[in-house]
């Protein structure tokens, strides 16, 4: 069946199956594989997309129940050029490592700053129910969500990874001997 | 002092730009024209005799390519190879473990067929489409049963023993009959999932132009993967190549050989089509290994101001149903670091590995080790309980002395260096030990249940020199200086989330004195990479990493040379400073990587007999494993009316030698405590008496969620090591093994007002309110729950 749905702002039909969950149509159909499926039991959250600007879980809903709707995926929350505040957070405290989490946890941490903007570490604990990951122990991803909230009530402008790692930095003078020091074009990459 | 920018900062990760914008590329990301999938059929019973397999209904289907049994693999087609099982056991008994099964099942979700359809959807339609006649035989699922006697998980051994092995060191009979007193426990350390996020995923493509078959497979270990797949389907090495791409995490599941890449990779060859096969979470609940699942029985002797002097133990291991790559390995390892920390001297144990009716246990984090740590931490506080000791004194009492290294353990190990009781005291000092006692009595003449636990492990890792391993303990780098300047690293081993794209360029940016963004650093493509071992065991950077510190060290011997004859000096006289090439004494004489590598490129300026180009490969075989330690101390609450335990406060303080990356070091431990505190409060996996396995997707089988684990606090100290040329040990299993006996002992050390004197994990609320009531009713002398003491 026909199912006409807009997706990081681009409109798009495609002819499917009714079962068709939305993950497989993201992933398996649009190409876009930033969403991804950790679980059969809507248990993990690693496939999290916003619909209408709202997270849901893309492996508990069939494609079709998106027909209509506006769906935002990882690649639509920020890219290499452009990210978002809560990736660069993510990335700066460290708040992944395999990164098969990361991408739905970052959407529904999007979602939980949306709805409370100035989360106490608590309630950002609790707002991340949903998504499960396995190697980081929530640490960092607490402190990534903070970082994050901060910077956008304090509007910080986007930023790409583009300028935080350049891609042919100028040479450096090599610093005093023996001290640790971090090379401007990856100062912003210290936490 | 060297010349340092990079290591030793919190440098953000290189390969995070991908991860967090969603364009990295695990293996159900990879696209290949005309792919097919698979879906399997799996056994419902614990243990069974198939009688039938009826594939017709499943190739009716219009979108089914085509199905096969164990039968069609095995005997229409041939292929007899079984899983590979690495071990140097004389007497391991072995027993086929044929990629799809043959005439008999022997755990729930062994794989008994395979069909493959056009879409994934149709696939899995197609497989319930699939009969099979199944005659039902008992099943056994306890160890301990197993070890009894009959049902036999393989009939035809006549037995459910792999293997005994007995050690004795010392001369326990005599401290037994002269001890103060003989602390007995069992002590169970339950079947955990290791739950990487990413299932298992693979996808594999026979190339029929240039005869080579290509397995994409979220694996740990390409290349040994690589050399199994050949052995498997008896195809020569050359024709195989095998990809890990980004990973969805490991912790040891995937440091294996499993039957579904086998046939995936041979389904894909009979098609000539790609195949991909992506398991279900329920899937990998049955067929991906388990890990621990072990029954220690210890007997502990000791002196009145506890001082341990002898120990009893028998480890039995459940193997479950088949070796897989390393089943047998790891109890055997459990008995090398059975002593821990402590000066232990007398020891009888006997380790034995038993069959069982279910998926087979493997290296799942820390891999043995955790369950030593376990049973030796349980028993350092059951002396002190007995005697009425504190627990930290007991422990700097048995402690191998900061003076003693290297110190030779009884089992036979090396501990190059340690310093055991300064890292406890640094812990202690950081949480107040002294003021949080004082804190716990105050709380319990209120009635509250306040409990302080401690662990202080050591572990082994860095795996680990060649002779000490089931397969091969070296590792390999490759550094390329490229014409322009940039630097191509390729390495053996293969991360998946421990972050060595950026640690590794860190290593090199500074040594060669590049731009860390002009390194690159390969992995995971046996077809782009000089064979490795891969990364398992903290042996990434600790082995992976001192391979590249060698090729560095080459690649300056003769960018050194390059220089000197450009400035017609002595090469003597040249040498590597602050990441230039400079004349010793002369700074005005400088030259850098970038430009002695374009000077080996032109290749018409180079002293006579010299090779141009400005590469090299060096492999790095570690001369014993490494040994990081540390002091965890949690602090629990319990809630004397629900049972229920909350963490209120977590310390760690390790020792994991130079930290290369700080902030990767952290993450490292942070995800470790958080599986290993998991383990002590949650996780457990569950099979009925029949085989059937009750805990089989995340619904059941509870891994935490960020509410469910607390904050920790982290410190360090620093120990050198003189094992590998990074002076670092490995850190990746450290958090897991330290957290759990330390939030176990805190649990019971809360308890302590109800004489509680063990409760077997996981501590969930009812056992710990089961333990209370019961001691309520017996009275606080013996309060035991289970695991009673014999
Ligand atoms: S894949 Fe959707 S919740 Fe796990
Ligand atoms: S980063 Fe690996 S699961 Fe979260």
């Amino acid at each position: 069946m026909q199912i006409d749905l807009t997706v990081n702002g681009k409109r798009t039909s495609l002819d499917a199956e009714p079962r068709l969950l939305l993950v497989h149509a993201l992933r398996d159909r649009l190409g876009l594989t930033g969403t991804h499926v950790g679980c059969d039991t809507s248990s993990c959250g690693a496939c999290t997309v916003l619909l209408d600007g709202v997270s849901v879980k893309s492996c508990t809903m069939f494609a079709v129940q998106a027909s209509g709707h506006d769906v935002t995926t990882i690649e639509g929350i920020g890219d290499a050029d452009e990210l978002h505040p809560m990736q660069e957070a993510f990335w700066t405290a460290h708040g992944l490592q395999c990164g098969y989490c990361t991408t739905g946890m970052i959407v529904s941490a999007v979602d939980l700053l949306q709805r409370n903007p100035d989360p106490s570490d608590d309630e950002i604990r609790a707002g991340l129910e949903g998504n499960l990951c396995r190697c980081t122990g929530y640490e960092n991803i607490v402190k990534a969500v903070r970082a994050a909230g901060k910077a956008m009530r304090e509007n910080a402008p986007r930023s790409s990874v583009r300028d935080l790692m350049s891609i042919h930095p100028p040479a450096e003078e090599p610093p005093p001997s023996g001290e640790v020091i971090i090379p401007p074009q990856l100062q912003g990459a210290s936490t | 002092m060297a010349f340092t920018t990079m290591v030793g900062a919190r440098i953000r990760r290189r390969e995070d730009p991908r991860l967090i914008t969603g364009r990295a590329t695990y293996v159900d990301d990879v696209k290949q024209v005309g792919t097919v999938y698979a879906a399997f059929v799996r056994s419902p019973y614990g243990h069974a005799k198939i009688r039938a397999i009826d594939l017709a209904p499943a190739l009716a289907h219009p979108d089914v390519l085509a199905a096969y049994t164990g039968e069609d693999l095995h005997h229409a087609h041939g292929l007899k190879s079984s899983l590979p099982v690495a071990h140097k056991m004389a007497d391991l008994k072995t027993p086929p473990h044929y990629i799809l099964a043959v005439d008999e099942v022997r755990m729930v979700g062994e794989a008994v067929a395979v069909v493959v359809a056009n879409t994934a959807y149709a696939a899995r339609d197609a497989a319930e489409l699939v009969a099979v006649d199944y005659d039902e035989l008992p099943a056994v699922v306890d160890p301990l049963k197993a070890l009894e006697g009959a049902p036999y998980v393989h009939e035809s051994l006549g037995t459910n023993v792999a293997f005994r092995m007995p050690f004795s060191a010392g001369d326990p009979d005599k401290a037994f009959a002269e001890a103060d007193q003989i602390v007995k426990q069992r002590i169970v350390n339950q079947r955990v999932a290791p739950v990487p996020i990413e299932p298992r995923s693979m996808v594999a493509n026979w190339d029929e132009g240039r005869q080579q078959l290509t397995l994409h497979s979220s694996t740990q270990i390409p290349h040994l993967l690589r050399t199994q797949l050949s052995v498997v389907l008896g195809i020569s090495e050359n024709h195989v190549r095998t990809i890990a791409p980004d990973v969805g995490g490991g912790f040891g599941a995937k440091l294996n050989v499993y039957a579904e890449e086998a046939v995936v990779s041979w389904v894909a060859m009979q098609l000539e089509r790609p195949v991909k096969y992506v398991e279900t979470r329920s899937e990998s609940f049955q067929a991906m290994i388990h890990g621990r699942d072990q029954v220690d029985d210890l007997e502990i002797a000791c002196t009145k101001d506890g001082t341990i002097t002898g120990l009893r133990l028998r480890i039995v291991g459940n193997l479950g149903a088949y070796h897989q790559l390393l089943t047998p390995v790891v109890p055997t390892l459990t008995l090398l670091m059975a002593p821990g920390c402590y000066r232990i001297e007398n020891i009888s144990a006997e380790v034995i590995g038993v069959f069982t009716n279910t998926m087979s246990t493997d290296a799942y984090r820390g891999a043995g080790r955790p369950e030593a740590t376990f049973f030796i931490e349980r028993a350092v506080d059951l002396v002190a309980q007995r005697l009425g000791l504190d627990p930290a004194e007991v422990r700097r009492k048995n402690f191998i002395a900061n003076t003693a290294f290297p110190h030779t353990t009884s089992t036979g190990l090396t501990y190059d260096s340690g310093d055991y009781e300064t890292t406890m005291d640094k812990a202690l000092a950081i949480v107040d030990y002294a003021g949080l006692r004082a804190q716990q009595a105050e709380l319990r003449k209120q009635g509250r249940l306040m409990g302080i636990g401690l662990s202080t492990y050591v572990e082994v890792c860095g795996m680990g020199p060649s002779a000490a391993m089931p397969a091969a303990g070296w590792d390999s780098a490759t550094i390329r200086v490229e014409p322009t300047g940039s630097i191509t690293v390729l390495t053996g081993v293969s991360p998946h989330g421990q972050g060595q794209e950026t640690t590794f360029a860190q290593i090199v940016a500074d040594e060669l004195g590049v731009p860390i963004d002009t390194i690159n650093v390969i992995h995971g493509d046996t077809d782009k990479v000089q064979y490795g071992v891969g990364t398992f065991g903290s042996r990434g950077t600790a082995v992976g990493g001192a391979a590249l510190k060698l090729a560095i060290e080459t690649i300056q011997a003769k960018a050194v040379k390059i220089a000197a004859h450009q400035w017609e000096a002595n090469p003597d006289d040249v040498e590597y400073r602050d990441g230039k090439i400079q004349v010793k004494g002369d700074p005005s004489k400088s030259m850098s990587t970038a430009e002695a590598g374009f000077l080996a490129f032109m290749g018409d300026k180079l002293p006579p007999g010299l090779e141009p180009g400005l590469d090299a490969t060096r492999r790095f075989e570690p001369p014993n494993f490494v040994f990081p330690f540390g002091t965890h101390v949690c602090v629990v609450e319990v809630d004397a009316k629900s049972g229920e335990v909350k963490v209120v406060k977590y310390l760690a303080v390790d020792d994991c030698g130079r930290l290369l990356n700080p902030m990767i070091v952290e993450g490292q431990v942070h995800g470790g405590i958080a599986q290993g505190l998991s383990q002590a409060l949650f996780e457990e996996v569950i099979y009925d008496e029949g085989g059937q396995l009750l805990t089989g997707t995340l619904m059941d089988y509870a891994i935490p969620h960020a509410e469910q684990v607390p904050h920790y606090d982290l410190d360090h100290t620093v120990t050198g090591t003189t094992v590998n040329p990074l002076g670092i040990k490995g850190v990746g299993e450290a958090g897991t093994i330290g957290s759990t006996p330390a939030v176990v002992n805190a649990v019971i050390d809360a308890l302590a007002p109800y004489g509680v004197v063990h409760i077997d994990m996981p501590l969930r609320p009812e056992k710990i309110w089961t333990a209370i009531h019961a001691a309520k009713t017996n009275g606080a002398a013996n309060g035991a729950a289970n695991g009673a003491a014999r």
